[in-house]
């Protein structure tokens, strides 16, 4: 009732090019899986390891490079409006801030995660923010940090090595004037 | 109620400031013209959550974003456009179609045409077998057939 | 003292399972009927040690002994009974630990059934069963994480420790006053089918999977094994089918947003085994009547449970996060070992019986029911592509570019919309083709009738108003193929009716019980085609509106007029605050009654519910959230009203689908000896 096809009849067994191509594929697919869940299980931005660069254009508009910023200890913090722990630590950054306005190897920045500009500004006028701060345009710079939420605290030294993280806020002025001394030395 | 009446002040504030160089007045964006932009946005902290049914306080003020672009004349791409510039691609409800996003869309198509590829040369060898064998078709046979197929399925 | 007997009976029961691969193995190396006994003993064991394991985390979850972690993550005091049952997969140990209760259930039932006939085959199922239920079971003993009986301590000055299994000197346990309950978001009626059913789904892939792979092994070619495969994939396919539409039908009642399938990414995961297992499910009729397809058929059922333990990798290993994702879980790596075995394993061995699975025959015409099914085929294999590449894509582009994206509704409606037409359009001359060959001519001679009722149909609905090209072709569709399946049930009962003298009626029900798989599949034909109401309703004709209205104002949606009547605001002793509106609806004047859209909040976790208020009909729903984004107060409250046009067709639609899974299931009476 059926004929057989004399052409296939003559191959014995499958292609190398068949089996080689599906075998090529499935590892092709195991790599990618293991990378995924290496991302996935990768924390956030490891400390003592190199800090990703990372550029704002403040709401001046001024634009900061981290690589610019070599030789100075970097205190980047992650906030956002609508976020209520956010504004709890605000003044104390502020204070924190005020402490080493005038040095030249200390700089604070704020990174507004997913926020509305208008919102974003009225918060930095509210708590009467005076270091830059900038949004953080296509998520770019927390994806790099991997943070988890906001707010998030990422300290720098001079030579672009991460050396404290803070998950959440930061509950006094003491506690940031410490981790920056300690990354001062 | 303190967000709410600051949303009017922006807006009235808007209102305001146009109506020097508008004549006409514009009315303020309904819920429902908002809604119709954010149901195609997708919430940027929230997995996979649209915008327009998203409960979160953030995502409240980002439909009043919306409200303040619509009320100052923006239009629905450049809005859409504005988000992804914001809070970046996974705002939008697809990737957007350059650079790297086209393997999005090209790889589907090009299984469906390996598909079609394979599916195309089964029915090519059996059209060849076909006219190699043809046998005639009368429509009584499909009545014959019917039946024998009942029967062979009633085993 | 219960969680050591349950972490103990888990224990036995994963030693059992090793023992049962190992003494399987015995059997095929020693060619031994006793090892083979034992083996066999060893798996009908696994489920009645399991069940003691789950009993005992039962109980403690009733009990509310807060001491264990995970009685204190998911249960707390004013939980009703029902939700602390429900606990039991609230969160990831308790589930991980039921998945593999189930998946025991499953192996002790395939067991008992009778092996006389395939006794080859026994041994590879045992190692491949036992294998997958060993893996799974294992995770829950000695992951850090998954372990549903770990417990908390402290030390005598009181400081605690981290939470441990076992308790050694120094400590003391530490019991929380009340646990933190279960997530607002699980605490539906619906969840109380709607994981269990999709698990069942998932789990019993395990078995027609063991069987092929056992097939594979032996190099068993004959019809037989593939008979039993296609009747556990059937079962396996229809608790899936019911896993879906139940979790349907929660996200409607309970995620409030006016609909009932938003393309995420966990909702795709688990629609992929479906889609090929529906795919295997036609195609499999190819091999049992004219023996071809056989290759295809065994991988689609491999990639079918390779599916299933992918989208359970993706959903569990915590891959599929966000900044918000707090459950870091160690399953990761062993999930990855566990895929990348089993992929390869099955790859390897449908290569090396290659030449044994070479078709019987080839299509023997271009036009032929045979080609129907290949095109099904190709088109469920194509809105597979979309669907898996649509939960991946996202990965690959965080991992190549760092950018998160979101595949949403547009990237998969644009391509997965016309599929379904071709589908429906298949589906609609499938059964009026012939097996091995079959003419145009004879298909426009059963096809005129039903095609131009459909046509009919489409024209009066265009008079009627509707004027959306996708909407007349899917309901054009539709028609069609409901018209074709009442038209070839009814002209077979005819054809019995004259030449077996038999009344109408009973003909009708000789058929279908003669051929429980054929009019089974066109009763399940039927529930799609009524489901797809549904789908197109929502889809082409969906309509919304919001507003903030004072009470005694209204809004108006689809020619209704809801007008806010009044809000209550009150504690109820769950734990609950929960915000009430009433809401009359009237239509054209009429009052026709009032839905109440209330607003839930958990004090424990925190969190806001939105629970719709609904009015149902079989012509429309209305659907009217209290908005939670507004201030709610009882003089102004924002609604959100969505109009969903025949949505209720897609439940009814389901039960229909759902008998006629079971006519197919069902076994046939009396002659199974004599068919094989």
């Amino acid at each position: 009732m059926q004929t057989e096809q004399p052409s296939t009849k003559q191959r014995q067994g499958v292609s190398p090019w068949m089996m080689g191509g599906a075998f090529l594929l499935l590892a092709g697919f195991l790599v990618f899986i293991w990378l995924g869940l290496q991302r996935a299980q990768a924390g956030p931005a490891v400390v003592g390891q190199p800090a990703p660069d990372f550029e704002l254009t403040t709401f001046d508009g001024q634009t900061l490079r981290s690589e610019e910023l070599r030789g100075k200890v970097i205190v980047l913090n992650f906030w956002a409006s609508w976020c209520d722990p956010c504004a709890e630590e605000a003044a104390f950054l502020e204070q924190a801030w005020q402490r080493y306005v005038r040095r030249e190897d200390v700089i604070f920045v704020g990174v507004a995660y997913v926020d509305s500009e208008t919102e974003a500004k009225r918060y930095l006028a509210q708590h009467q923010v005076s270091y830059p701060n900038g949004p953080d345009l296509r998520t770019v710079i927390s994806q790099a940090y991997r943070i988890r939420g906001v707010p998030e605290t990422y300290v720098i030294d001079k030579n672009g090595r991460l050396t404290y993280i803070k998950i959440g806020p930061f509950v006094s002025v003491q506690e940031i004037v410490q981790v920056v001394d300690a990354a001062l030395q | 109620m303190k967000k709410l009446l600051w949303v009017v002040l922006i807006v009235w504030g808007v209102l305001l400031g146009q109506a020097e160089m508008v004549a006409a007045q514009e009315p303020t964006p309904s819920d429902d013209e908002v809604n119709a932009v954010a149901r195609q946005l997708y919430c940027p902290v929230c997995e996979n959550v649209p915008l327009d049914v998203c409960p979160t306080e953030a995502c409240k003020d980002w439909r009043e974003q919306i409200r303040e672009k619509l009320a100052a004349g923006w239009s629905e791409e450049e809005i859409k456009a504005y988000f992804a510039a914001q809070y970046g691609d996974r705002t939008l409800a697809q990737p957007p179609r350059r650079g790297f996003n086209w393997l999005a869309y090209l790889i589907p198509l090009a299984l469906m045409l390996l598909g079609a590829g394979v599916v195309g040369r089964i029915l090519w060898t059996a059209q060849r077998s076909q006219s190699a064998a043809a046998l005639p078709v009368v429509e009584e046979e499909r009545l014959a057939e019917i039946e024998a197929a009942l029967r062979r399925q009633g085993e | 003292m219960l969680p050591e007997v349950g972490y103990g009976a888990l224990l036995v029961a994963f030693l059992v399972a090793v023992y049962g691969i190992l003494s399987s193995l015995m059997a095929v190396w020693r060619n031994s009927a006793t090892w083979l006994r034992s083996a066999l003993s060893a798996m009908r064991l696994t489920w009645p040690l399991i069940t003691a394991s789950l009993a005992c985390l039962l109980i403690l979850l009733v009990q509310g002994d807060f001491q264990v972690s995970y009685v204190y993550n998911t249960t707390s005091r004013s939980m009703p009974l029902y939700l602390k049952l429900t606990a039991l997969w609230g969160g990831q140990a308790g589930s991980l630990l039921f998945w593999g209760w189930l998946m025991a259930g499953f192996a002790s039932l395939a067991a008992l059934r009778n092996w006389e006939r395939d006794r080859e085959l026994l041994p590879w199922v045992i190692v491949v069963t036992l294998t997958t239920l060993a893996f799974f079971v294992g995770m829950v003993l000695f992951s850090a994480d998954s372990n549903p009986f770990v417990r908390f301590w402290q030390n005598r000055s009181g400081q605690p420790l981290a939470p441990a299994m076992f308790r050694s000197a120094d400590m003391l346990p530490l019991v929380p006053w009340d646990g933190r309950g279960l997530s607002p978001l699980l605490r539906h009626p619906g969840m109380i089918m709607h994981p269990p059913m999709l698990y069942l789904g998932f789990v019993s892939f395990v078995i027609p999977y063991a069987f092929a792979m056992a097939a594979l092994i032996t190099g068993r070619n004959d019809v037989r094994w593939i008979r039993i495969t296609r009747r556990w994939t059937l079962v396996a396919w229809l608790f899936l089918s019911l896993g879906l539409v139940l979790g349907m039908r929660w996200a409607y009642d309970v995620l409030g947003w006016g609909g009932y399938w938003g393309w995420d990414p966990v909702e795709v995961a688990a629609l992929n085994p479906w889609l090929s297992g529906t795919a295997f499910l036609h195609s499999v009729m190819l091999q049992e009547k004219r023996g071809l397809f056989k290759r295809w058929n065994v991988f689609l059922i491999a990639i079918t449970y390779g599916l299933v333990i992918y989208g359970t990798f993706l959903t569990r290993s915590g891959v599929f996060s966000s900044v918000h994702a707090f459950a870091q879980s160690d399953l990761g790596p062993a999930f990855f070992v566990f895929i990348a075995v089993m992929a390869i394993a099955s790859l390897g061995l449908i290569f090396y019986r290659w030449e044994a699975l070479r078709s019987e025959g080839q299509l023997t015409a271009l036009f032929s029911r045979e080609t129907v099914f290949l095109l099904n085929n190709f088109v469920f294999m194509s809105i597979l592509a979309v669907c898996f590449w649509g939960i991946n894509y996202p990965l690959l582009s965080e991992l190549v570019t760092g950018q998160k994206v979101t595949m949403g509704p547009p990237f998969y409606e644009s391509t997965v919309g016309p599929l379904l037409a071709l589908l429906f359009l298949l589906m609609g001359i499938a059964p009026l083709t012939a097996w091995g060959r079959s003419t145009w001519k004879m298909l426009r001679r059963s096809v005129w009738r039903p095609a131009l009722l459909a046509f009919l149909l489409v024209v009066a609905l265009f008079l009627g108003g509707v004027r959306q090209p996708g909407a007349l072709l899917g309901f054009g569709l539709a028609a069609l193929v409901g018209f074709v399946t009442v038209y070839e049930y009814g002209r077979a009962a005819w054809m019995r009716h004259r030449t077996q003298g038999e009344s109408a009626l009973l003909a009708l029900w000789q058929l279908a019980v003669r051929n429980r798989r054929r009019y089974g599949g066109y009763l399940i034909h039927l529930g799609v085609v009524l489901m797809s109401l549904g789908v197109i309703g929502i889809e082409f004709f969906q309509s919304e509106t919001q507003g903030l209205l004072r009470p005694g104002e209204s809004l108006e949606v689809a020619g209704y007029r809801l007008t806010y009547r009044s809000l209550a605001q009150f504690d109820v002793p769950d734990g609950r605050n929960v915000t009430r509106a009433v809401v009359g609806v009237e239509k054209n004047g009429r009052f026709l009654g009032e839905v109440y859209p209330r607003r839930d909040y958990y004090y424990e976790a925190q969190q806001p519910m939105t629970i719709p208020g609904l009015r149902s009909t079989m012509e429309d729903d209305v659907y009217v959230i209290l908005v939670s984004w507004q201030p709610i107060t009882e003089d102004g409250a924002t609604f959100k009203v969505y109009h969903n046009p025949l949505v209720n067709w897609l439940w009814v639609g389901a039960l229909v689908f759902l008998v006629g899974s079971l006519v197919a299931i069902w076994p046939e009476s009396g002659n199974v000896v004599k068919s094989a």
